[in-house]
């Protein structure tokens, strides 16, 4: 019951902040006690994403009309569409529980920043997930003009400039998006993709294609993971206490 | 008790049909407004305001999807909503380059007011009644806009922010990203000639273009750029020069389109384009639209028009006609960009069409002879009987070109002893190229005499051929006017000092006859 009055204290917290719109989350000053620690206690779903069949070819980027981006790669840099680890391991794929939260319970929005990095002429990270509220700060490490585009629907698009190293953008999400597209237009190659929750339960699968969501309450949850080039999967898995639980996902390359 | 409870009943009634009320006006609002929308815009947003509808694939840039609430003309920061003053003036103005025309004069007051009522109820982001968009303020452009010093500072920052990536080095959307751009609905899009100010979206004022920077266009390419003051890369009035600088680009004031091509009696014909003797030679503008007569029609061309220069020498014609493009076809890095322009368009040809490397083309027209009454040939190249006489050049063949005879828009018969000579120049997003001929024809059946003192008539197309540009796809204007301007004839000189000198020695004559007889009379 405690709990219950505090997720909606923290709830509307959370909807003072995303009805400051574009505007960057201030720190909370004082965050919910019975916020749930996903850090501790509660279940834990890991797995291996993998796919089958041949992986296709990420094209070369020709960065010869940005010198200072070239300059850091020694061998032709490509795109990241589909990240292979080995034995067919599977990276970039954003995993996360889409259905199975109770509705009415909320997670008030870390107060640390994402960050989205912008160097070589490449995102980085390539794939990522931020919650609601939670500030995303943009920066270019590259000396050079980039343009940052956000395509949603959600959430109100947005699209920035950056012309120079070392300056940064923060902006925030108001409403759980699941892709919001990131894109330069100035290098047609550049493309991030964000995975935007109300709650700190998703993850991204590393080169090795493992992840792990922890913290998870009790209950029955369904997992969709989503790759940019592959589509989506899901899987239902049950979690009773503190357990941890094994969702692998396959694709199919085509 | 009893009656505290009919009185709270009444209360809560004169409440719901104060809310009735309130609802019914609001209905009323957008109910007079979809009339209007489903009359006038369906065509081209679509029924539900998708910006699907039956006009929309014959159009480029696209119509506008309501859904999103996503609009490239705002008073309002990046990623806010617009104001209903921002909305009320794309209605009202439309949208300079594209195809939204201007309503202002079509509908009435009202009428705009409700359809700009219904269109927001095509996204839920209007729905939220607390965003209020506010429009950026900002003060008054800083004086000495246009002085050498101030302009200098506008290209300092036009370079160090990065415009030529897309605008070009010269500003003609020539720049290296230009051919990968795509708006949200990953529709082709041109970065904006900043040499056509009088097609910008948002207006072409210094005002609107420092506005257009601080706000972005959403929805396309177009950043915004108001961080860079927060962030100290420039200051505000930086911002203001880089506006200023980009106004100087255009002409003073938009061309205005004049029927007759002056040329002017030269020494010496300028067969060069760039040729200093051009300079001093009057320039005409002629608008190009795309050629959606005949199938297979073009409702996207590239080319916004020539300009036009024309002197002669005695016995030669030269024509200089220049045009923005963004590339200099066929150019490969333009294919993709080809692609998404056949991907975003229905063709009325039976095949569809697939991605090539055209050449960029030029077509100037004349009728065979210089008509004797008003019936000129039809002007879109003429008809099988009465074909017109034309020069193509294209840009495969730089340094060449072919006359012939157009009768209709699908046969040309070139001619093998054509005497047109052609030199071309490509420079940062810009032909420029000139004809040249003897005035005498070679042959007078089909090639036309060129003669002093007369209205020729004349006439222009043009292709780009990385906008997937070629055969019946292509820009084209209506019949002008050239007028070899005749020499002035040396008896108009003469003639008054000869009238001079012989009235004087008339005089003369008189004076001294009548001397010579007073002079008589006294000897007498």
């Amino acid at each position: 019951m405690k709990g219950r009055i505090f997720s909606v204290v923290g709830g509307m917290f959370l909807l003072t902040v995303c009805s400051k719109g574009a505007a960057p989350a201030r720190e909370p000053s004082n965050p919910p006690a019975a916020s749930p620690d996903v850090s501790a206690a509660g279940g834990t779903i890991t797995g291996t994403v993998k796919f089958t069949g041949t992986s296709p070819r990420n094209p070369p980027i020709d960065m010869s009309e940005e010198a200072a981006c070239k300059a850091k790669y020694t061998t032709t840099p490509t795109e990241e569409n589909v990240v292979a680890g080995p034995a067919n391991a599977l990276a970039n794929v954003f995993v996360y529980v889409s259905a199975g939260v109770p509705a009415g319970q909320t997670f008030p929005a870390p107060a640390t920043a994402v960050v989205l990095d912008q160097s070589g002429c490449r995102y980085h990270p390539h794939v990522f997930g931020i919650m609601v509220g939670q500030p995303l700060e943009i920066q270019n490490s590259d000396p050079l003009l980039h343009n940052i585009k956000a395509i949603a629907k959600k959430n109100r698009p947005f699209n920035v400039s950056q012309p120079g190293a070392g300056m940064k953008t923060s902006r925030t999400f108001a409403q759980p998006e699941v892709m919001v597209n990131l894109e330069c237009n100035v290098h047609g190659w550049m493309h991030a993709y964000l995975g935007v929750r109300p709650d700190p339960f998703y993850a991204v699968s590393g080169p090795n294609g493992s992840f792990s969501i922890t913290g998870l309450p009790p209950g029955t949850y369904t997992i969709e993971a989503w790759h940019e080039k592959f589509g989506t999967q899901t899987a239902t898995v049950t979690i009773a206490g503190t357990e941890s639980k094994t969702a692998n996902f396959t694709f199919a390359a085509h | 008790m009893e009656a505290e409870d009919v009185g709270s009943k009444r209360g809560g009634n004169q409440q719901v049909m104060m809310a009735l009320l309130v609802v019914a006006m609001v209905t009323q609002d957008t109910t007079a407004g979809k009339v209007v929308y489903q009359k006038w815009c369906a065509g081209c947003h679509g029924d539900d305001g998708k910006g699907d509808g039956d006009g929309a694939r014959h159009m480029l840039p696209t119509p506008r999807d309501f859904t999103g609430a996503v609009y490239q003309i705002r008073s309002t920061p990046n990623s806010q909503l617009p104001t209903d003053a921002d909305l009320l003036r794309s209605i009202d103005e439309g949208l300079f380059g594209t195809a939204m025309p201007g309503w202002k004069s079509r509908l009435s007051d009202r009428q705009r007011r409700d359809v700009l009522a219904y269109i927001k109820t095509f996204s839920t982001f209007f729905a939220d009644t607390t965003q209020r968009p506010q429009p950026i303020k900002f003060g008054s452009p800083p004086s000495g806009g246009s002085s050498p010093e101030a302009l200098k500072v506008g290209r300092q920052f036009y370079d160090s922010i990065g415009c030529r990536k897309c605008h070009g080095d010269l500003g003609r959307g020539d720049g290296p990203s230009a051919p990968t751009l795509k708006d949200d609905a990953q529709h082709p899009i041109f970065a904006a000639n900043l040499h056509e100010n009088w097609r910008f979206n948002g207006g072409g004022t210094v005002e609107d273009i420092y506005r257009r920077m601080r706000t972005g266009l959403d929805g396309t390419p177009m950043p915004s750029f108001d961080d860079l003051i927060g962030n100290k890369f420039l200051t505000d009035e930086q911002l203001w020069r880089l506006a200023q600088y980009v106004r100087s680009l255009s002409p003073k004031d938009a061309p205005v389109v004049r029927d007759v091509v002056h040329a002017p009696l030269t020494k010496a014909l300028p067969h060069a384009p760039d040729d200093s003797a051009w300079t001093s030679v009057d320039l005409y503008w002629f608008p190009l639209v795309g050629q959606i007569i005949h199938k297979a029609r073009w409702f996207a061309p590239a080319v916004s028009g020539v300009w036009v220069k024309a002197v002669h020498t005695a016995d030669s014609i030269a024509l200089r006609v220049s045009w923005d493009d963004r590339s200099a076809s066929p150019d490969s890095a333009w294919l993709g960009f080809v692609g998404r322009v056949f991907g975003a368009l229905d063709s009325d040809d039976s095949t569809r069409e697939q991605p090539a490397l055209w050449p960029d083309q030029l077509a100037v027209q004349f009728p065979v002879s210089i008509p004797t009454g008003m019936e000129r040939p039809y002007f879109l190249m003429g008809s099988p009987s009465a074909p017109v006489y034309q020069w193509r050049w294209t840009s495969s063949a730089r340094a060449a070109a072919l006359a012939g005879v157009a009768r209709g828009i699908e046969r040309f018969d070139p001619v093998s002893n054509s005497g047109v000579g052609a030199q071309a120049v490509y420079d940062h997003g810009q032909w420029r190229v000139v004809l040249t001929r003897a005035l005498a024809s070679p042959d007078t059946a089909s090639q036309l005499p060129f003669r002093t003192g007369r209205a020729i008539p004349v006439a222009f197309f043009a292709w780009d051929g990385s906008n997937g540009e070629h055969g019946t796809r292509m820009a084209i204007s209506t019949w002008y006017f050239l007028a070899l301007d005749e020499p002035v004839p040396a008896r108009v000189f003469i003639s008054p000092v000869l009238a001079m000198v012989l009235t004087l020695g008339l005089g003369m004559l008189v004076v001294w006859r009548a001397q010579q007889k007073t002079s008589f009379r006294r000897q007498q």
